[in-house]
């Protein structure tokens, strides 16, 4: 081979590295979800996946393809945070899976974003009777995310502990909340009477173990959609909660701790109640067999006889206003909130369904979970922070200024005051 | 010279071809350096030129992603964030928590690789402390942020030893109490960090010659002297590069700071890192994190400049 035919094939190799360089860098864009033969696939990114057992939501998958003939969905699953991450990084890069798992506290940025479309839109393009769905979360008077499964967070009180403390039941107000608090607390061997997780990595302790004693006694931390954390219903919340810190009674390690710490204190036997996710419950039975728990309503203020609110968290679905099968995409919501589907996924989930119609399996055969319902059912799901804008940063500021009241560098007041400037100033 | 009177006169000589045959010859072989080098180029173009500039656009809007029509603003968001009594925190507490993880993991360092450098002690004994040492590296961020929480845990492994060795008398909250918070995730980085620098610093001695050591007892030197003439002197160079790169890792630490404490309890652990990162994806603040990000990188490439001027030095 001459020089010249030499430096010439060593040219074209390295333009054709190049360009795969190139290619690489640049990413795979081209990407088409529509198959050659008219076949749409739907991309459908949630966190459900592997917290449900395994292959369940893929059976449901197949499920609607069956019945869907030419729709194909893929699932994108991954843990809680890491999906919000890349539902956030999708809406900015116009790459948001056709259908995505929402929380309701991301749902006004997303709108507010131009990312998510308008439910109201496409069930009205779709001839869709929403009267069996048991809520819809709105802005400005449009459905953006339809709660597919909620999870209701009841008081979990060791019954053992309990007794071992001389507890008969488990306590209805605030008083006797208190009074079974500390009786757990004296047990000693380093038993806490209660676990406030206010960590600020994922400060969703503020509206499960915080807010929801507000709650609980009729109370709002909003009036006409704005923050009013000063109210009564509040400052009385937060005072209660100040005077359990004083007395000693919760968990140390509070500023820090998280939800799962506050589940495994909890299986441990080292607290003696919380207020927790009915989520938790398979794990707590799988990881502690002989822990027994009862489950009630969150106590009341001592003087309040109304209805109580019971904190939720929901698994809420959306359409990505980026979508070109909006229509495709609709079948899917439209499968998961069909009665039949819908009480299966929330006895896999051991969650309450978003349709009205649908019955859960799990609550005729558990005493625990036929408790949970009839608490819902006497009650109602709150969950204020739905819908706010920048609702995780809300309660982290919360939390903050909780934090310092806790550690008695301001009083209930002034951390409520300074709570409500801060909120305020992101309305 | 000779070589060249050896060649044949036709490779002396190249047959002239026609002009443009050579131009595109003569271009190819210019080109060909470059295009070498194409390929790494283009992914630092599309990977950190890019996003460099982009973001920089994005510090001088309103506020992006979330915002469908951004309007320039200018400097408003580089004056809102230095203003921020929360970013002084967060300067404040990665000044902290650098500047001790660095001396700590430098001194910690030293000290493991003198050991593992001893003639005194034996070929097996070392290879064991080797691991044992550099057992922190191996495990991921995530796994040392979850171990530390369960030994730092009120009721964890670390208090009851501390209590048996009557140390303390009540269990300590070290991640949740805002007066011990910011040194226990220090000493957790230092704990996960010292290992690079042992290693790197055991290579050096290990390169010291041994002469210099006999030179300087000939002359009557102690142990001590023979440390701070000949070890340091010889480890100088390793030992600023160490620094400075370990300087600028130590600021941009968010992972272990995020999965332990999540900068609090209050703000005591508030570091650069997860102050932007709450702006972007807690408050959708992405301009403001934006000009976060620039401020930040204009200090790492402060302490990059003098890194580089080190190395060139050094060459």
């Amino acid at each position: 081979m001459s020089n010249g035919a030499l430096a010439r094939r060593r040219f074209l190799a390295l333009l054709g590295v190049s360009a795969l360089a190139l290619t690489a860098a640049c990413g795979n864009g081209g990407d088409d979800d529509t198959a050659a033969g008219g076949d749409v696939t739907l991309e459908f990114s949630q966190w459900w996946e592997p917290e449900l057992p395994e292959g369940s939501l893929r059976a449901l998958m197949d499920e609607f393809e069956e019945q869907n003939p030419g729709i194909t969905v893929e699932l994108l699953s991954g843990p809680y945070a890491s999906t919000k991450e890349q539902v956030v990084a999708g809406a900015a890069a116009g790459t948001m899976s056709d259908v995505v798992g929402l929380d309701g506290a991301w749902v006004s940025d997303f709108v507010k974003q131009g990312s998510i479309a308008s439910l109201t839109d496409v069930m009205g393009e779709a001839g869709y009777d929403d009267s069996q769905l048991a809520a819809q979360i709105q802005i400005d008077g449009a459905t953006y995310m339809i709660p597919v499964v909620n999870f209701v967070y009841p008081l979990l009180t060791n019954d053992q502990l309990l007794a071992d403390a001389g507890i008969d039941a488990p306590p209805t107000n605030r008083t006797e909340f208190a009074e079974a608090a500390s009786a757990v607390n004296d047990l000693g061997d380093d038993v806490s009477g209660w676990a406030l997780p206010l960590s600020l990595e994922a400060p969703n302790g503020v509206q499960n173990d915080v807010m929801s004693w507000v709650w609980a006694s009729g109370g709002s931390m909003l009036a006409d959609g704005q923050p009013a954390v000063t109210n009564a219903e509040v400052t009385s919340a937060t005072e209660y909660i100040a005077e359990l810190w004083e007395a000693g009674v919760i968990a140390p390690g509070s500023f820090t701790m998280k939800e799962q710490d506050k589940v495994e204190e909890f299986t441990n036997g080292r607290v003696g109640m919380v207020i927790s996710s009915l989520a938790h419950v398979n794990t707590l039975r799988e990881s502690n067999p002989e822990l027994e728990f009862s489950v009630s309503a969150i106590p009341a203020e001592d003087s309040y006889t109304g209805e109580r609110g019971i904190p939720y968290a929901s698994w809420g679905i959306g359409i990505a206003e980026n979508s070109e099968h909006k229509a495709e995409a609709w079948k899917l919501v439209e499968f998961l909130m069909s009665e039949s589907v819908n009480s299966e996924l929330s006895s896999l989930a051991n969650a309450f369904p978003g349709n009205t119609e649908s019955v859960p399996d799990f609550v005729e055969g558990d005493p625990v979970f036929a408790d949970a319902f009839e608490i819902y059912s006497s009650g109602y799901p709150e969950n204020e922070f739905t819908g706010l804008p920048v609702a995780e940063e809300l309660m982290r500021m919360f939390g903050e200024e909780l934090q310092r009241t806790l550690n008695g560098d301001q009083s209930v007041d002034e951390g409520l005051e300074a709570a409500q400037a801060r909120w305020s100033a992101e309305f | 010279m000779s070589k060249i009177s050896t060649l044949p006169p036709a490779m002396l000589n190249p047959p002239a071809g026609p002009p443009v045959r050579r131009r595109r010859r003569g271009l190819q072989r210019r080109a060909t350096p470059y295009l070498y080098l194409l390929p790494t180029i283009a992914l630092m173009i599309m990977l950190m030129v890019v996003p460099i500039i982009m973001v920089s656009g994005y510090s001088v809007m309103d506020n992006v992603i979330t915002n469908q029509n951004p309007q320039p603003v200018g400097l408003a968001n580089y004056v809102e964030v230095l203003t921020d009594p929360v970013f002084r925190t967060a300067v404040g507490n990665t000044i902290y928590f650098t500047g001790v993880s660095v001396v700590a993991h430098l001194v910690l360092g030293l000290v493991f690789a003198l050991l593992l450098n001893s003639p005194l002690v034996g070929g097996r004994t070392k290879a064991l402390f080797r691991l044992v040492y550099v057992l922190p590296w191996l495990f991921t961020v995530a796994i040392i942020a979850v171990l530390w929480r369960l030994l730092l845990n009120p009721n964890g492994v670390v208090n009851y030893l501390l209590q048996a060795a009557g140390v303390i008398d009540a269990n300590v909250e070290w991640l949740a109490n805002p007066d011990t918070a910011l040194h226990a995730v220090t000493f957790i980085n230092i704990w996960a960090g010292y290992p690079f620098f042992m290693i790197s610093l055991l290579a050096g001695l290990q390169g010291i010659p041994k002469e210099l050591y006999e030179a300087a007892r000939v002359d009557g030197a102690s142990i001590v002297q023979q440390f701070r003439h000949v070890t340091l002197p010889q480890l100088k160079p390793i030992i600023i590069s160490m620094a400075l790169l370990d300087f600028i890792w130590t600021t941009q630490q968010f992972a272990l700071i995020w999965m332990t404490t999540g900068g609090g309890p209050i703000n005591v652990t508030e570091m650069l890192s997860t102050f932007t990162y709450k702006l972007a994806f807690s408050r959708y603040e992405f301009s403001l994190a934006s000009a976060s990000a620039v401020i930040i990188l204009l200090m790492s490439m402060i302490l990059a400049y003098f890194y580089v001027r080190h190395q060139k030095a050094r060459d």
